[in-house]
């Protein structure tokens, strides 16, 4: 781009803009870092010097948000870092990334918070962060809220862990509802749950490992819906992994609770069978995906106990992943997230009990959220995009118009071939892990031009 | 109905054939005539390293291994996890290479975490035997335990069909279950698993079993009744009341062992908790066939090495 005219014009794309529900081909122009026009006369206000790109056959929309990252700085840099982790969103097609906080030290104080922001201005994509509830993310005593709000955090979380003391769940969300920052949980009964390791059912039993029950979470969603009921804050329940939980979600916001759920795009995928081994899931849970993902091409192997399995909260039933397809769909589940959790092979390569819980996300999320949710029919692409933009940008107040296409808003902009299909490699990432359960999928839909406030962040090389 | 042996390592039984458990089971029969002879060995594994890696502690699996490897003409380390470099921190996956520097040819591994030999296999050489992880699998003693119900009785195929066998105990928590679930269930016996519903969740009869909290159920008509230990150490909260509960619940008492059919078998894998699965009298008694599990134990694991090792090039 031109420094002097300092414009980017995309032409010819199918442009959604789920906020506004445009829906149209056209084109979008980016002048100085925001976006100055978008529709079919776009480029009659474009400067001549304005760098064009042709963009048709692609879909152009406002840039992606995934509010559920581990970029594991500060403390744990080995597995990634905030660079790093930045590159697999612009790859993913994500511009802009929510932070969480369970690093080591934990971001609990604004000096911690104000590390990560200062990573932040350097990387490749708008990268947020949330601040810890409690102290050291121990559950025990509130986190200097005030002081997290002011350091410029977007929300509150304890992801990671949950506070299992409700008194103490219930006035960090009245005080957090001070700062209108929203507050997020992973939602785990740590009773309940105790060593669990994955789901709790038929494949837990046949593995003998510790299994991790699905009302280990609904318990504590059923808490917060009755804790945001009586505070007024929204909690916003993290990687919904249960049908139970979508179901108590459905039920609470037809009563007008301020609750919220987000699925991740391995839940909506895999089940508990790929814990038996690959040759289990494609014979029963993933006999679908295998006819509809493979017809005719070898399909992957792993073998059983693999780590690239493990993951808190577990995969669960066939049922529980119709539950959360079905609860996006019908809008109870309003946010797509990843829950990007990067581990080095020397972590994950461990007896299963053993391995830390957490996969890559960000590079296979939206690919995964077009073949499950688009390509099956279940969901428009407007309505399914809507979850992946505007949805999480609401929730998080992010400034300047992020999420939408709106005149004037932040110049993130994604842009993507919702048919072209690619297999997915462990190798070909940008982390600094390679935890991906997706090697050697052929998944249908990818990014190919990821901008960020105006400026290509990542391009998918020539040809597309 | 006996199949060629091809499997590079023994990791479980839930993936074993019907034909590779009665090959296992032939192979058995041959050494336990071996052991009964006046020169015990035979050079089949002459000049092969095992290794016994119990990374958790156990007496009775590591001695028959050992003894079954010795048998064998084989070379044998017992690798002691408790004053290991597993202790200082070092990986399984590191410990297995250094091991495997060493040329082991075999590593039977007895270990805490389920699924922690599935785990080794994948990078493994050497041939790799399950001797018990976490509350997986125990195959050894699941072949062992079909072996003794077939030598009391037989069939003339080979297999279990149709026999009563019932398992009474803390099923959950029990790698012996479930590796005796998969080997009685492949021969066709019918199972029946009792025990406290904490202990024994529905999710069992998808392997094929019928599951009742009623030993009563378990006694009337089976052929032959398998008591297992309650495993403490692996249960972290309270399954049930206590201990005096379970037995007077659960415990194979005098009274009730009148219900049996005076040739049913019965069968336990040890330790025993005298007077809480079973009276002492009935685990010395003439339907105990307790102590011959350990003999055949002895077989079953020479012919696992013996497969493994490539009874094509055997002697």
């Amino acid at each position: 781009m031109s420094d002097s005219v300092n414009e980017l014009l995309l032409t010819g794309g199918r442009v959604i803009d789920p906020a506004s529900g445009l829906d149209q081909i056209g084109d979008v122009l980016l002048r100085h870092g925001r976006i100055a026009a978008v529709g079919p006369d776009a480029a009659r206000g474009a400067a001549p010097q304005a760098k064009r790109i042709d963009v048709s056959g692609q879909v152009v929309c406002p840039g992606l948000i995934d509010l559920h990252v581990h970029f594991r700085e500060p403390g744990q840099t080995k597995k990634e870092d905030i660079a790093s982790g930045a590159q697999c969103a612009a790859r993913g097609g994500f511009t802009s990334v929510v932070c969480m906080p369970n690093t080591n030290p934990s971001l609990d104080s604004p000096a911690t918070v104000a590390l990560v922001l200062d990573r932040a201005r350097t990387a490749c994509v708008n990268v947020f962060t949330t601040g810890a509830l409690t102290k050291g993310i121990a559950g025990e005593e509130l986190a200097s809220i005030g002081a997290l709000a002011k350091a410029g955090v977007v929300a509150l979380s304890d992801d990671g862990h949950c506070i299992q003391n409700n008194d103490l769940m219930r006035r960090a969300c009245e005080y957090a509802r001070m700062f209108g920052l929203p507050v997020m949980d992973h939602c785990q009964d740590y009773s309940l749950v105790r060593d669990g390791v994955m789901h709790e059912g038929w494949y837990s039993t046949m593995l003998g490992l510790a299994g991790w029950p699905s009302a280990g979470e609904e318990m504590i969603v059923a808490r917060n819906i009755l804790l945001a009921e009586q505070t007024g804050t929204p909690i916003h329940c993290q990687h919904m992994s249960a049908a139970g939980s979508v179901r108590l979600i459905r039920e609470a916001k037809k009563r007008g609770v301020p609750i919220s759920g987000e699925a991740c795009s391995h839940h909506f995928t895999l089940t508990d069978a790929a814990l038996a081994g690959s040759a289990e899931f494609w014979k029963t849970d993933g006999a679908e995906l295998a006819q509809r993902l493979f017809a005719g091409r070898e399909l992957p192997v792993w073998p059983s106990f693999h780590t690239h399995f493990k993951m808190n909260p577990p995969l669960r039933t066939a049922a529980d992943r119709e539950a959360i397809l079905e609860g996006l769909a019908d809008g109870t589940l309003e946010i797509i997230a990843s829950d990007h959790a990067p581990h080095t092979e020397t972590e994950k390569e461990q007896e299963f009990a053993y391995a830390p819980f957490g996969i890559l996300g960000l590079e296979v999320e939206l690919a995964l959220s077009l073949t499950q949710l688009l390509h099956t029919g279940r969901m428009t692409l407007p309505a399914l995009l809507a979850k992946l933009t505007c949805n999480p940008a609401r929730f998080l107040k992010l400034p300047d118009q992020r999420g939408t296409l709106a005149v004037g808003a932040a110049g993130d902009v994604t842009v993507f071939d919702p048919n072209a299909v690619w297999i997915s490699r462990r190798e070909e990432t940008a982390s600094k892990s390679r935890n991906n359960p997706f090697h050697d999928w052929p998944l249908r839909g990818r990014p190919t031009l990821t901008i960020v406030g105006g400026q290509i962040a990542w391009e998918r090389p020539q040809p597309w | 109905m006996t199949t060629t042996w091809n499997r590079h390592h023994l990791l479980d039984l839930q993936s074993l054939s019907a034909g590779e458990i009665i090959t296992l089971l032939d192979a058995a029969r041959e050494f336990k005539g071996v052991g009964q002879r006046e020169i015990k060995k035979v050079p089949a594994l002459r000049g092969k390293t095992v290794i016994n890696l119990f990374v958790e502690n156990s007496t009775r699996t590591r001695i028959s291994f050992e003894l079954a490897a010795l048998r064998l003409s084989a070379d044998v380390i017992n690798f002691d996890a408790n004053v290991s470099s597993l202790k200082k921190g070092e990986t399984l996956k590191d410990t297995v290479r250094n091991l495997e520097a060493l040329n082991a040819d075999f590593i039977i591994l007895r270990h805490s975490a389920s699924g922690a030999p599935h785990f080794l296999a994948r990078f493994a050489r050497s041939h790799v035997i399950n001797a018990g992880d976490g509350s997986h699998e125990h195959p050894s003693q699941g072949l062992l335990d079909v072996f003794t119900i077939r030598e009391h009785k037989p069939r003339p195929d080979g297999t279990l069909k149709g026999l009563k066998v019932s398992i009474i105990g803390d099923i959950l928590f029990s790698r012996v279950a479930r590796s005796d679930i998969w080997a009685l269930t492949r021969l066709g016996a019918e199972v029946t698993l009792c025990g406290p519903s904490t202990l024994v969740p529905a999710h069992f009869e998808r392997m094929g079993c019928r599951v009742t909290h009623r030993i009563e159920e378990a006694l009337d008509g089976a052929d032959v009744v398998n008591f297992l230990r309650i495993q403490q150490e692996r249960q972290g909260s309270a399954m049930f009341p206590n201990i005096g509960e379970f037995a007077s619940l659960f415990g194979l008492t005098q009274s009730r062992a009148k219900r049996l059919k005076p040739d049913c078998l019965i069968m336990h894998p040890g330790p025993i908790n005298r007077g809480v699965e079973l009276e002492s009298e009935l685990a010395d008694g003439n339907q105990s066939v307790i102590l011959e599990q350990v003999t055949n134990g002895l077989a079953v694991r020479m012919a696992i090495l013996y497969l493994l090792n490539g009874a094509a090039n055997g002697s």
